[in-house]
């Protein structure tokens, strides 16, 4: 009989839409638990309702090895059966990576990110942007990575209360609340050895009992009252290369992006002000909210309020029309035999506009194709290691002396009877080039306002390779 | 520098950990014997399965007295509920520490509370007491939790508990509070949605909330309880756009898909007509010349502007760093904004291309979408989009779908050489992808068909069989398209046959020999043998075609087939398939002439070997146009859940008005001044107004243009008419007010209601003409604005051509008002740039607003405009020489503009020099005489410096009589008397009215107001003047205007 009227109201709900029921619907919900199977009676109705409204409903943490270890309800408890869907996903997807960030199952949506080797999964139900959601999920990672050092099964679990702290923090009923870290930070202090056995001996907590006033402030990103000794402000402009260079060593596509992270310890509430020699450069511009956008609009100056702390205080990318000078060049050549099922591969580096400085931590990382065992090479410079499962060969090469132009060259064995491959794997370089941003930006000044004391103010550049790689 | 600071901390921390491992060492032996064995439990690990025996423990631990234990306790305890196991036997014994003052611990037991309450209502109930505590706590962030615990907890039986804290909270003091009780909304809404109409009245509320904490969760609020209340968000419709930048970011994108959707339902669209239609040309146009047809059709539309001030406030969060709000900016302008602008959102949403990989995803699938529609927005940026070999599989066939949408004659080459390098690509998935792609840019581009033909058939030498199948199936599709030149193409891929295993390609091949038999007379039956051989080992679809194949060749070529045919047919009826079963059942009935086959035997041949149309290759992208970009449902590419579907642009704009906030200001403060509400309301106003100009210029359109560029000279000596007929009904105005009337308060009543009435049109004025002020200073070029209003009022109500001849005729009443001044009074010098009488002050005189309007009207019928001097005479005339004046020099002379200070008042301006060698100090104005004349004085000047010059202006209320102004002229140190005398036309304001007004208002003028004594004069000057000669000899105006003239 009861089951009847489940069958009813589940017909009504897929027919009617969300209308009002006059009598009420029972459904039954098992809770499996250890202790075997718990059932609740629970009206209809609300089960219907509950699906109209919230943005993120759950999250889920998932290990590498496929295993939920941390569940997060805002609202009811959505069993974790639903991670299934996800798992299925999983299995066919070759890698990680693989996994389509959006997933559609009978009832529910799942928006998944992949940080660090685990697998964020939130689970919603209703129309959401997936991009909220999934920078949502970035934050909480960053978070953790900000709370905890590093973001990772391990330490979660040893913070496991600390951590869901934060979520209940981050989130209410699947909107987010305090997402600033330094807000968080003053609702929950992070974990520290020295407080946390304090705190065992006095019986005092880590969380903090008032509201942090920076929360309802204009600049939530700053808490009031810091107090410095030493006050210091530095920059660091880091620039990447993005480019794909063809197997001519041609550029097909060449790009700057460019980041300011900031480090800033200072006294109360400065106001600083950051000007370029060049701002002309800069093509496209996000900001840390703490950067007054009409200022910039205006002057090309950023002005700006910072947070306490390390933070990044904008992103640029460098416009178009400049020419990308492409610091080294690659020769290399890499060619698989019709007999013998082997290959042979010649790799040498060498500077190409390096404006006089000198390159360092250069790397190459070499996809192979999935038919390459093993690989029998000899470097003049560095070492090189093969991972046999992910047939991924990674050269470190460190320091370029343009003088000794380092070369791996060997040979390559290959399964017998598999076609040899038909691509060349590509190379993917890494490199840092200290004391130089590659488009030429220059940090002209820092003026600090509002605060009268002595800075020791520094800018570094540094240039990296992003995204550099060099088709074969 | 940086990797210096960290490796200080690393040697902080690790001397930190030092010392916390011997201080622990040191507490270990005092600790009581629970806590050991909690430790030990702890480190037993917390996967292990808690049974009876760890959760009785916990129990015991909880009711203990000691805080710490307790806390050990239900740190342990949400352990359990991360890892997602039972712990709901522990409920009393949690529910009991609610009241703790440890706030850890305290907000643990909340976790718990939220997760089991709704397991165990009754226990969870005894809680309750608690929060309604909390709720009345000093402490703001304790009743901020209390509200969200208790509105987390779903238990049915509290829901009016519920409700009140909600209402309380949604009147505290603390914003966090209110933005806490907005959360709140949504909860119990989904508790128990039969109280919604009490919680839009929260809402309600709450959207009125000028804080930007508030403002994010109350519009998430409204998008769950009342998606459909658009009514409630007129009134704060602006405030929203300008809160904007300040909001959080999640708020921002909540609030700017809000205000996408009202926008869509409340302004017309920017685009031009039936854009809808004609998307599918558009894919193949250029999108430059679809600009130009763009600009071309949007002469006539004008953006409403609050629709534009939508667009203007959301365009800096395109800099935002959070990549939700750059998507949600980036689709509000998809939707609403005009097609040339959508472009500026180009470079940011190529700049998420550098985020994360799920950023990346989604940006893409968005991208693409984007690009089918208008692929000139992202082709500059067309490298961009190239493939990595590290990108992840779904990202790389996103990015051909765009390379492959932004494909046009001038890049194509580039892209096919890029596409050349991913055919070869490991990745067997997007190989396959990529000569799909070919295929669509060999039918999308003909210049590049035959090019991309023949490379797809050197594909099919390829070692690899997805890449061959692939190209097979491309091919086929090619081919179709133009079938006529390939029959070697057709003859090489029957040769590959046996080679090919994947049976969609064998299949393909086969039902081109089949479709092109006749092109292959040869191979085709040679082909159908094979497939007779190894019928039954293919596929379904394979043996589909191969029925197929028969069939026609059996048709065409039946003296060698007959057999082959029957044989297959045979082989087919007794498959496993039934599919092929009755496939192979129709086609025998169809083909094979017996008595039982009916009529359709004769069509056999039309039937089987009509021409058939060439597919089409399109994006898979294309039916997710429906879909609001950035959407759940767009990601899917089906409807999501609560996904509302973003309303076609209404035809005609709903009121605009609602969105004025003038008359319900949420602020309860009522300015207490007149003229501080007043200035209030100009501002608040402006918007609106314009509006209101806009709905009159879309509905009159040329209309309005057309009176505006009539006829320069009709404008200009309107409003000369208009000066001349205020001369008397002002006078008599200015009369009446302060000798009967007197009562001030009254008079500016009236003024206010004027002045509202008049103001729309006055502003219009100012739009369509786009000019502004003349050349005066601010204060005087407000003034003329405000007269000028009269003007675009006059056009759009009655422009006939009597008025005409009045205007005339009054041009030379002006005129000689003038001629009259320079007899009886002073020279006036023309300080405007403004000639007299040309059709530049038609222009000028309606361009300015007139908030002032009314001021020297106070009695007049509405009808009355006043008008701006069509030019400025200005003669300065002597106040205080500077010989007398030791040093300081003064002139004035009559800007003929109303005044600003009081409308019976006469504005003056001074100019006062500084002569003397020393700085003048505080000059100002002293004693006046008579007694009671009423003089508006400029700011003391605190000093001037030696030969300085500077100009104030001041008002006088002359009483309407030529009685001169004494009053005294003040330094530091000294007082010089000064006089002021008007002459009778300075104390004249000019305006417009009807004939009949005029002629009402003259009744009105009796004996005392009669002024006759220089006006005779200027009778006989004006009637010498050969102009107004003329104008006073047409008709029966000159009868009206002598009447005035003799008042």
């Amino acid at each position: 009989m009861l089951y009847i009227k489940t069958v009813g109201a589940i017909f009504f709900r897929f027919t009617y839409g969300l209308t009002l029921y006059d009598g009420i619907y029972f459904c039954l919900r098992v809770h499996r638990s250890a202790g075997g199977s718990s059932v609740a009676l629970l009206p209809f109705w609300r089960q219907c309702w509950q699906s109209a409204a919230e943005m993120i409903h759950s999250l889920f943490l998932i290990n590498p090895t496929g295993d939920v270890f941390l569940e997060k309800h805002w609202k009811s408890v959505i069993s974790r059966s639903v991670c299934d869907y996800f798992f299925e996903a999983r299995e066919k997807a070759v890698t990680p990576e693989n996994v389509a960030p959006v997933l559609q199952t009978p009832h529910h949506y799942l928006i998944s990110i992949y940080r660090g080797k685990l697998f964020f999964l939130s689970v919603v139900q209703t129309e959401v942007s997936p991009l909220f959601v999934i920078e949502f999920l970035h934050r909480v990672a960053d978070t953790f990575q900000d709370y905890f050092g590093e973001c990772s099964e391990t330490i979660i679990n040893d913070n496991m209360v600390v951590v869901y702290e934060l979520l209940e923090e981050m989130l209410d009923n699947g909107f987010p609340l305090a997402t600033e870290s330094s807000v968080l930070k003053e609702l929950i202090k992070p974990p520290n050895i020295l407080r946390s056995v304090v705190n065992t001996l006095t019986g005092g907590s880590n969380v903090g009992s008032s509201l942090p006033t920076s929360h309802l402030s204009t600049i939530p990103w700053r808490r009031n009252g810091v107090k410095y000794t030493h006050n210091e402000a530095y920059f660091d402009v880091i620039e990447e290369i993005d480019a794909i260079v063809d197997k001519s060593g041609m550029t097909v596509f060449a790009e700057i992006q460019g980041v300011v992270e900031a480090c800033v310890r200072l006294s109360g509430m400065p106001d600083l002000t950051l000007s370029f020699v060049n701002p002309r450069l800069l093509d496209d511009v996000s900001f840390h909210p703490c950067v007054r956008f009409k200022r910039w609009e205006s002057e090309r100056v950023l002005s700006f309020i910072p947070p306490d702390g390390n933070f990044t205080l904008m992103t640029y990318h460098v416009s178009s029309q400049n020419l990308v000078s492409i610091p080294v060049y690659v020769k290399q050549n890499i060619s698989f035999f019709d007999s013998g099922s082997s290959g042979r591969m010649d790799i040498t580096v060498g500077p190409k506009q390096t404006m006089g400085k000198t390159v360092e931590g250069l790397s190459v990382t070499i996809h192979m194709p999935k038919s390459v065992l093993t690989v029998d090479l000899t470097a003049t410079q560095g070492n090189y290691t093969y991972d046999l499962t992910a047939k991924v060969l990674v050269w470190d090469i460190g320091k370029l002396n343009p003088q000794k132009l380092p070369t791996l060259q060997g040979s390559l064995s290959i399964q017998a009877g598999v076609p040899k491959p038909v691509e060349n794997p590509s190379l993917n370089i890494d490199l840092k080039i200290e004391q130089l941003a590659i488009s030429g930006i220059k940090v002209s000044r820092l003026d600090l306002f509002g605060e009268k004391y002595k800075t020791f103010k520094g800018v570094k550049y540094v240039t990296k390779a992003g995204n550099f790689q060099v088709r074969t | 520098m940086v990797s210096c600071r960290c490796a200080e901390t690393v040697l902080n921390m690790r001397s930190a950990l030092v010392s916390a491992e011997t201080l622990q060492l040191t507490l270990k032996p005092e600790a009581p014997r629970l806590e050991e064995q909690a430790l030990t439990l702890q480190s037993s690990g917390w996967d292990k399965e808690t049974g009876k025996h760890g959760n009785e423990d916990l129990k015991e631990m909880l009711e203990s007295n000691k805080e710490s234990l307790k806390l050990e306790a239900m740190k342990r305890v949400v352990g359990l509920i991360a890892k997602g196991k039972n712990a709901s036997e522990l409920f009393p014994a949690v529910v009991k520490n609610v009241a703790s003052k440890n706030i850890e611990l305290k907000k643990l037991v909340y976790v718990y509370l939220v997760r089991y309450a709704e397991e165990q209502q009754d226990l969870a109930l005894l809680s309750i007491s608690t929060f309604q505590r909390a709720l009345k706590d000093p402490n703001q962030l304790i009743r901020a939790s209390a509200l969200r615990v208790l509105s987390s907890i779903r238990v049915p039986i509290i829901v009016p508990i519920m409700m009140l804290a909600i209402k309380e909270a949604a009147a505290d003091l603390s914003p966090y509070v209110r933005k806490t009780s907005a959360h709140a909304i949504q909860k119990l809404y989904s508790l128990d949605p039969d109280q919604k109409e009490q919680l839009i009245e929260v809402i309600e509320k709450l959207l009125k909330d000028k804080s930007t904490l508030v403002a994010g969760s109350v519009v998430m609020a409204f998008e769950e309880v009342c998606p459909d209340r658009i009514d409630l968000i007129h009134k704060n419709y602006r405030k929203l756009c300008n809160l904007l930048v300040d909001v959080e970011e999640w708020g921002q994108v909540v609030i700017i898909s809000m205000l996408t959707r009202y926008a869509r339902t409340q302004f017309t669209s920017p685009w031009k007509e039936g854009f809808m239609f004609d998307d599918n040309e558009k894919t193949f146009y250029d999108s430059d010349a679809e600009e130009k047809k763009d600009q071309e059709e949007t002469k006539p539309y004008t953006m409403d502007p609050d629709h534009r001030l939508l667009l203007r406030n959301t365009k800096p969060l395109l800099q935002s760093r959070n990549t939700a709000v750059v998507m949600a900016v980036a689709q509000l302008y998809w939707h609403l904004a005009p097609k040339q602008e959508v472009c500026i959102v180009t470079k940011s949403l190529v700049r998420l291309l550098r985020s994360h990989r799920e950023v990346q995803f989604i940006v893409l699938q968005n991208i693409a979408t984007m690009t089918i529609q208008r692929k000139g927005m992202f082709e500059p940026y067309m490298k961009s989009f190239y493939v990595r070999s590290t990108d992840a599989t779904h990202i790389k066939t996103l990015k051909l779908e765009i390379l492959t949408n932004l494909a046009n004659e001038a890049n194509i080459s580039t892209i096919l050489r890029e596409f050349q390098t991913y055919v070869k690509s490991q990745d067997k998935e997007f190989a396959a992808a990529t000569i799909q792609a070919i295929g669509r840019c060999a039918t999308n581009i003909s210049e590049v068909t035959d090019t991309c033909l023949n490379g797809l058939v050197l594909l099919l030498s390829n070692r690899d069989e997805t890449v061959v199948a692939e190209s097979v199936v491309v091919i086929k599709k090619l081919l179709q398209t133009q079938p006529t030149q390939h029959s070697d193409i057709i003859r090489h891929m029957a040769k590959l046959f046996d080679s090919i295993t994947v049976s969609m390609a064998r299949a393909s091949i086969l039902w081109l020999i089949g479709e092109y038999c006749e092109r292959v007379p040869k191979i085709a039956p040679d082909v159908l043998r094979k497939m007779a051989k190894s019928f039954t080992a293919e596929d379904d679809i394979v043996k589909l075609q191969t029925v197929n194949l028969a069939a026609k060749l059996y048709l065409t070529n039946s003296k060698q087939t007959k057999l082959l045919t029957q044989y297959i047919l045979n082989l087919g009826k007794y498959d496993q398939n039934y599919d092929i079963r009755d496939r192979t059942r129709f086609i025998r009935q169809l083909i094979v002439p017996s008595e039982k086959s009916g009529a359709l035997n004769k069509y056999a041949r039309r039937i089987l070997l009509a021409s058939k149309p060439a597919p089409v290759l399109e994006s898979a992208f294309k039916d997710r146009e429906r879909f609001q970009l950035g959407s759940l449902s767009h990601s899917l590419n089906s409807k999501a859940n609560g996904y509302h579907e973003l309303s076609d642009w209404p035809a005609v704009a709903p009121d605009q008005s609602v969105r004025n906030v003038d008359v319900i200001e949420p602020v309860k403060e009522r300015a207490p001044a007149l003229g501080k509400t007043r200035k209030n309301k100009s501002q608040d106003k402006f918007y609106s107004d314009e509006e209101d100009e806009n709905e009159e210029e879309e509905e009159e359109g040329s209309e309005s243009s057309e009176s505006s560029s009539s006829s320069s000279e009709e404008s200009c000596s309107e409003s000369e008419e208009e000066e001349e007929s205020e001369k008397s009904s002002g006078d008599s105005g200015k009369n009446s007010s302060s000798s009967e009337e007197s009562d001030d308060s009254e008079q500016e009543e009236k003024k206010k209601a004027k002045q509202k009435k008049s103001k729309a049109s006055a502003d219009s004025g100012s739009d369509e003409n786009g000019n502004g002020p003349v050349g005066h200073d601010s204060c005087s070029s407000a003034e003329s604005s405000s007269e000028s209003g009269s003007d675009s009022e006059d056009d759009s109500a009655d422009s006939p051509p009597p008025q005409k001849k009045n205007a005339n005729k009054s041009q030379s009443k002006v005129v000689m008002d003038n001629s009259k001044n320079q007899v009886s009074l002073l020279d006036l010098d023309d300080f405007s740039p403004v000639p007299v009488n040309t059709s530049q002050s038609s222009v000028l005189s309606p361009s300015l607003m007139s908030d002032l309007e009314g001021l020297s009207l106070s009695n007049m019928s509405p009808t009355l405009q006043v008008t701006s001097p069509t030019f400025s005479p200005v003669k300065t005339h002597e106040l205080l020489h500077h010989m007398s004046g030791k040093g300081l020099s003064a002139t004035y002379h009559f800007p003929r503009q109303p005044c600003l200070y009081q409308p019976s008042m006469v504005s003056v301006q001074l100019t006062l020099t500084n002569h003397s060698d020393q700085i003048l100090e505080e000059i100002h104005v002293g004693e006046r005489s008579p007694a009671g004349l009423s003089i508006h004085c400029f700011n003391t000047i605190e000093r001037l410096q030696p030969e300085a010059s500077v100009t104030v202006s001041m008002g006088i209320d002359f009483s309407d009589s030529t009685q001169a102004a004494n009053f005294q002229l003040c330094t530091k140190e000294d007082q010089f008397n000064v006089s002021i005398q008007p002459g009778v036309g300075e104390l004249l304001t000019p305006c417009t009215m009807t004939q009949q007004d005029f002629s009402k208002e003259q009744g009105k003028l009796m004996g005392m107001n009669e002024t006759s004594a220089t006006l005779s004069v200027s009778t006989a000057i004006s009637s010498a003047h050969a102009v107004s000669n003329q104008v006073l000899s047409v008709a029966n105006v000159g009868v009206v205007s002598s009447g005035s003239v003799s008042r």
